[in-house]
């Protein structure tokens, strides 16, 4: 196996673990932190189905995002569930057999790299042409968008310009699931796609990224109505009443 | 009359671009060691204060979730750029709700996570400096945690999170603001916020009840400190005193001896305000809270009822129960705490007070949805009745009634400007120009409905309006009490509202069939 290919595998083992590592310890520390007061953001929903309705509103359709900003939601929009239809479709590189919904998907997602790519660049190009957005935007800010057009373009290309051996492609990605490692075609065009990929995997639990899990932690979209009829007090507050009643 | 610059009222709201320096000298007086004291607050800047600082700010992390998450999370998509009264009324780049958070994330970046220790330039975080110090002290003083912001953004991040928790760090480490540390000391050594000592409000009851009298020939009791009586009303310590609030006072006064319910003041807890939300201090919330159970146990209450305060409402609907319950020996039947409009409106509904609507026909009213009742707090048990019920009562008692612009009112209503702490002199400047987006959609429909009158339930938009209508061409008595609309309308059992109305009534009737 080629040295390029020895160094992926390494890559793509070292982004994994730091991912689901990152992402698990965060997450936990998210769920661990008490919330010791009710701060739904109001009117909010009084019952735990009605929390979860909202909740899928939220990450389903940026019913928030929608009242604020038709702009930055359509770009959102675009690019994330752009972006969901193209993972989608990469499970047939994880998979084998391919599961029937997959092949079902592979049409969509195949164009929805487009819509994805546009909703990218219509995000980017808010942080150059809308002063208020320009003055909060920071480079990385700028990076992050970066790597995700960069994904997005060198993806394209290999779809509809050079196509790369996809079979190959598929056996190094089983090999590494399965602890025999597989040698990895030798195309710039993937070679840049798959380490952007890693690049974004290993930066996703430390950057804003965290977004993603972060949204169903947050307090003033989780909670209940339900403060006159329940008290809500967290471990650290009720030590403050020992001894009182 | 200003010697700064008034926004100018426009056609339409504008968002303005966004300009760097413009309120950044704009900071409330500084806490004197004795107000730092009384709360047990260090008495001035302490030597190593950005090592106290770092370390409460872990501390806090540690304990709030929704700071945890929402120093995280932002993705600065600008979704709430455009959506803070003081940016659209200062254009200063650092009051857009995003930038205000980046003034302590900068800083948690920096010493809190991986990338800024490693990269602080890349990810725009820095380290803890006295200029980073001043700014927090300007802009988290310029941010009156309406929670606008947290409506739009599309996780919810909550500003006044962001700035209780830098307004605790900055207590911390001995730099408290004057205005809300010296007001939480004096309810603690007095009762109320004003410093009014017991005599003195019983002699003002008194002389409300004299008024009344005068008024409609009914004598309406104020009792104050009545043991045994059913409900105990909490209400904010300007009703006593204040214009319009007094107004609203004496209209509790008629709704209460209308259903026939006995009620009494506490001169201990004379006082619904509850500063300690504004300093984002979880220990002073709460002793604060705890003045309200204890004189509704030493007086043997059966409810608790709150007057028309915004912030008060928040802590009492959202938090009351979890600071200072549980409110067991309460009568289970009735909401623990409840609203007076929620009180008022159920009367109505029952059919049980009767209205001569025509009293307020001098006016054309329209309600200013106050923040923290619209976007912190709920009403009458299902979602939204906080901005029906209020305008329920207001209809019963009035004719003409109209709504300002739809991005204006319920949970997208602005604040008036004065909220959070910000309620006094020392800060007239940005609370005049960050009560504009109001004046704004005040003043459309004060062109296309010729509204006169704008009704609140909020002891701080009463005084906040009351100080800045005059900057935008409106007068100062436009602000209205919502109880003091109930209060000209309502008829009282042997007034002489009751026989001049029963009278002419029997008059009329007499022509008619003459």
């Amino acid at each position: 196996m080629s040295l390029v290919s020895t160094l992926y595998v390494g890559l793509f083992y070292a982004a994994t673990v730091i991912l689901v590592a990152g992402l698990a310890m965060r997450i936990k520390k998210y769920a661990q932190t008490p919330a010791p007061l009710v701060i739904p953001t109001m009117p909010a929903p009084r019952t735990e189905t009605g929390v979860v309705m909202r909740m899928f509103r939220e990450v389903a359709f940026f019913e928030s995002l929608f009242r604020s900003n038709k702009w930055i939601w359509l770009f959102g929009v675009m690019f994330h569930f752009g972006m969901l239809l193209v993972l989608l479709r990469h499970l047939r590189y994880f998979t084998e057999p391919v599961w029937f919904w997959v092949n079902w998907v592979q049409p969509f997602g195949k164009y929805a790299a487009f819509a994805m790519l546009a909703g990218l660049l219509g995000l980017w190009a808010r942080r150059f042409l809308v002063a208020r957005v320009r003055y909060i935007s920071t480079p990385s800010d700028h990076l992050m968008l970066a790597l995700l057009v960069g994904i997005a373009m060198t993806g394209i290309g290999m779809s509809f310009l050079v196509h790369t051996d996809i079979i190959s492609v598929k056996a190094f990605f089983l090999g590494l699931m399965r602890f025999s490692p597989q040698p990895l075609p030798g195309d710039p065009l993937l070679l840049v796609h798959l380490g952007l990929v890693a690049t974004l995997m290993i930066i996703f639990p430390i950057s804003k990224l965290l977004h993603a899990p972060g949204v169903f932690f947050s307090p003033t979209r989780n909670q209940t109505d339900s403060s006159r009829e329940q008290r809500h007090i967290a471990d650290w507050a009720k030590a403050l009443e020992a001894g009182e009643r | 009359m200003a010697d700064f610059d008034v926004p100018k009222l426009e056609d339409y709201l504008i968002v303005p671009e966004p300009r760097d320096q413009v309120t950044n000298h704009l900071a409330p007086f500084v806490a004197k060691p004795p107000h730092q004291s009384d709360l047990g607050f260090p008495e001035e800047l302490v030597d190593n204060w950005k090592e106290v600082a770092i370390a409460k700010m872990g501390d806090l992390l540690g304990k709030y979730r929704s700071l945890q998450v929402f120093l995280d999370i932002c993705v600065h998509c600008g979704a709430c750029t455009d959506k803070c009264h003081y940016f659209l009324g200062t254009t200063d780049a650092k009051n857009m709700p995003v930038a205000r958070q980046e003034l302590l994330r900068k800083v948690y970046r920096r010493y809190f996570t991986f990338a800024g220790k490693y990269f602080p330039k890349l990810v725009g975080a820095v380290d803890l400096t006295e200029e980073v110090l001043d700014d927090w002290y300007s802009y988290f003083h310029q941010c009156s945690q309406c929670r606008r912001c947290s409506v739009f953004c599309p996780y919810g991040i909550d500003t006044a999170e962001i700035s209780m928790a830098a307004r605790e760090i900055m207590d911390a480490v001995g730099k408290g603001q004057k205005y809300c540390n010296e007001i939480i000391a004096k309810v603690f050594k007095i009762g109320n916020n004003l410093g009014l000592p017991e005599p003195a409000l019983a002699d003002t009851l008194e002389g409300l009840e004299e008024d009344i009298e005068d008024d409609t020939g009914v004598k309406v009791r104020l009792p104050l400190d009545e043991k045994g009586a059913d409900i105990l009303l909490i209400t904010p310590s300007a009703d006593f005193f204040a214009e319009p609030h007094v107004d609203g006072l004496m209209g509790y006064a008629k709704v209460f001896h209308e259903a026939g319910v006995s009620w009494t003041l506490s001169s201990k807890a004379s006082e619904a305000a509850n500063f300690g939300m504004f300093i984002g201090s979880y220990e002073n919330m709460r002793k604060l809270a705890l003045r309200i159970r204890e004189a509704a146990i030493d007086l043997g209450v059966k409810r608790i009822v709150f007057g028309e305060c915004g912030h008060a409402w928040r802590v009492a609907y959202s938090f009351l129960n979890t600071l200072a319950g549980p409110f067991d020996f309460l009568d289970q039947n009735y909401p623990i705490p409840q609203h007076i409009c929620e009180f008022t409106y159920d009367l109505i509904k029952q059919d049980k007070l009767r209205f001569n609507k025509e009293e307020n026909d001098h006016m054309t009213v329209t309600f200013h949805d106050s923040c923290n009742v619209a976007r912190g707090a709920g009403m009458g048990g299902y979602e939204g009745g906080q901005f029906e019920i209020p305008r329920a009562v207001i209809k019963a008692a009035c004719n003409n009634y109209y709504d300002m612009d739809d991005d204006t009112i319920h949970d997208a209503t602005f604040c008036c400007g004065g909220g959070g702490g910000l309620l006094t002199d020392d800060l007239m400047e940005i609370r005049v120009k960050g009560a504009m987006p109001r004046m704004q959609a005040l003043k459309k429909v004060t062109e296309e409905h010729g509204v006169t009158n704008l009704a609140a339930i909020c002891a701080i938009c009463k005084s906040q309006f009351a100080k800045t209508l005059p900057y935008f061409g409106f007068r100062m008595d436009q602000i209205v009490s919502v109880h003091q609309l109930v209060s000209n309308a309502i008829v009282m059992k042997g007034s002489e509202q009751e026989a001049e109305l029963d009278g002419s009534a029997e008059e009329a009737g007499e022509a008619e069939t003459a």
